[in-house]
């Protein structure tokens, strides 16, 4: 439908059409990014500035072990969270293409209304059940802890004790790595499940019954048939949670206490708090790098078209 | 003598595909439980007459009370629809002519337009919220509600302008010729035929564009200035400032708020 342009007339429409959109996408969206590039050789000044001195101290500095650490620390939390994505979301995806037609819809639907709801609200409703005194703890403190004194009292035993004890005391939920993978999980699961489905769908069942009549065995059909036909999806989904979990800022900074820093509240503190905006601005790229390394891999992995962030 | 065992393997196989497809069922349900228990208990906490304890103490609509007393909670939301509204508008406007062009030229900068159109959306929030703050402090732009509009139609102009996109690669473009061939100028072409036909795509775009914005807390954060807080920065330092049953209803009306954005969307699609 693209049609080249032919007269002065043409050209004269398209750059209506489009210059409004590159005007803005150049200066607020261009130009802050090469800002930012520049900005990461630069130096701090005295009183939080930026000094243009060229230096590649910025990115020396990535290299203390402090940094190194939380980088690592950053892309274990968003893989962990990215395969559990996947052992959940991959078999999520059979369950909605096996269940009758008139009923996919509704399962796709429900799957997701959590996505349009607002994020602060969903990580929130984590941190109100993983808290020191939220629902959980109460029914471990109070409900599970009553049951064992109970049976303790009923049938006399040693292994009573430790027991009581602890339920006594809260569950370390809040705070930790685990709290902030489960609030991704739970963030993203939607994006692994639906690029998994539509490859699913497309799966035509006649090939994984051909593969049994040749004496497949299930698990040889399934290795052999069905998830080669179904990769495409689940190297789509991995990417789509992958991405945003390595930027995720919101997530550990209200899931995971002070204790768990990923790269995300790093670059909020250099930039809010110490105001170094060129060590911001380096670990900003390189979290940007990481994403771009990411997205070239999924296309050389042979992946689809993507969706949009959450 | 092969017969039974082969019978056999048949049964157990039988057996195992029931299995399959019971254990399938179970993770269902049990995901779709992880999905919507979370919300379900917060919205029941919401009723909780205790004010600190997970411990349910009997029904009240305290909270609620609350919210609507609370005058900095009705600001913020005025703040946000204001920046929704205005992000909105300026975005469909700028996407539907953007995808408009793309879709009908081929021009050789094409290729290198789609890859600063769809940027925006791969880029994480916290990468695009650093850069637009280093932009307005450097330039000395006055932080505020202008810069969140800004902010704002920058990452929604390339939303709405994929969604239109979608919508465009099924545009029969013998109807427009047809328009032209019964005398419509330009203008009227574009006024009476394409529009119309686009219309669920851009209305599609708006509303994500509308919710995105409403939705948007990290960028917000970083651009907003003392000055102007929106509804998700409210929440936000209500949050730090501690677990309140406020903060449960308040969040409760705001998911209510999303399910009615979405019956609108299906609404539309529908057309």
């Amino acid at each position: 439908m693209a049609q080249p342009l032919r007269t002065r007339r043409d050209l004269l429409r398209l750059l209506i059409l489009i210059s409004p959109s590159l005007l803005w996408l150049v200066i607020f969206f261009l130009l802050p990014l090469l800002l930012v590039f520049a900005i990461s050789f630069g130096q701090r000044g005295t009183y939080g500035g930026v000094q243009w001195t060229p230096t590649l101290a910025n990115y020396a500095r990535l290299l203390d072990p402090l940094y190194l650490r939380i980088f690592l620390r950053t892309l274990f939390i968003a893989g962990t969270a990215t395969v559990l994505c996947a052992l959940i979301g991959y078999p999520m995806a059979f369950f909605i293409a096996t269940r009758p037609a008139r009923w996919r819809n509704a399962f796709l639907l429900l799957l997701v209304i959590p996505f349009w709801t607002n994020f602060l609200v969903r990580m929130y409703a984590w941190l109100f059940l993983l808290r020191d005194n939220g629902p959980i703890n109460v029914l471990w403190t109070e409900g599970i802890h009553a049951a064992v004194a109970w049976l303790a009292a009923a049938i006399p035993a040693p292994f009573w004790e430790p027991l009581l004890q602890a339920t006594s005391t809260p569950l370390r939920l809040f705070g930790t790595d685990g709290a902030v993978i489960v609030g991704l999980v739970y963030a993203w699961l939607p994006d692994m499940v639906l690029p998994c489905y539509a490859a699913v769908e497309r799966l035509d069942p006649r090939l994984v019954e051909a593969a049994q009549d040749l004496y497949a065995t299930r698990v040889r059909a399934f290795l052999r048939v069905v998830l080669p036909l179904t990769r495409s999806g689940l190297i789509t989904g991995s990417v789509l949670v992958f991405v945003p979990c390595v930027g995720a800022y919101v997530t550990p900074d209200l899931l995971g206490g002070a204790r768990t820093v990923m790269i995300g509240n790093v670059i909020y503190s250099q930039f809010m708090m110490a105001r170094d905006y060129p060590f911001g601005s380096a670990l900003s790229f390189v979290l940007m790098a990481l994403m771009l390394v990411a997205t070239v891999a999924y296309f050389r992995l042979g992946g689809e078209g993507g969706r949009g962030r959450g | 003598m092969k017969l039974p065992n082969k019978a056999r393997a048949g049964n157990r196989s039988r057996r195992a595909s029931g299995l399959l497809r019971h254990g399938l069922t179970a993770h269902g349900v049990l995901c779709y439980v992880f999905l919507y228990l979370p919300i379900l208990v917060l919205v029941a906490f919401s009723f909780n007459a205790s004010r600190y304890s997970g411990l349910w103490r009997g029904f009240t609509l305290q909270w609620y009370e609350a919210l609507f007393s609370n005058a900095a909670l009705g600001a913020a939301l005025r703040t946000s629809l204001v920046v929704a509204l205005a992000s909105t508008a300026i975005s469909t406007v700028l996407g539907t002519a953007v995808a408009l062009g793309l879709e009908r030229f081929a021009f050789r900068f094409r290729p290198l337009m789609d890859v600063l159109l769809y940027l925006p959306i791969i880029i994480p929030d916290i990468a695009m919220a650093v850069m637009l703050l280093l932009f307005f402090v450097l330039t000395r732009v006055p932080l505020g509600v202008g810069t969140i509009v800004v902010s704002h139609v920058a990452f929604n102009v390339s939303y709405v302008a994929l969604v239109v996109r979608a919508r465009l690669a099924y545009f029969d473009i013998s109807l427009e010729e047809a328009a032209q061939d019964l005398y419509a100028d330009e203008w009227q072409t574009f006024r009476r035929v394409t529009l119309p036909l686009l219309m669920p795509g851009i209305l599609g775009g708006a509303l994500l564009a509308f919710t995105l914005s409403l939705d948007d807390f990290v960028i917000a954060f970083f651009v907003s200035g003392p000055g102007a807080t929106t509804l998700p920065l409210r929440v936000y330092s209500m949050i730090k400032l501690g677990v309140t049953p406020e903060i449960n209803a308040l969040s409760s009306l705001m998911l209510l708020a999303s399910i009615g954005l979405i019956a609108l969307s299906g609404a539309l699609s529908r057309r």
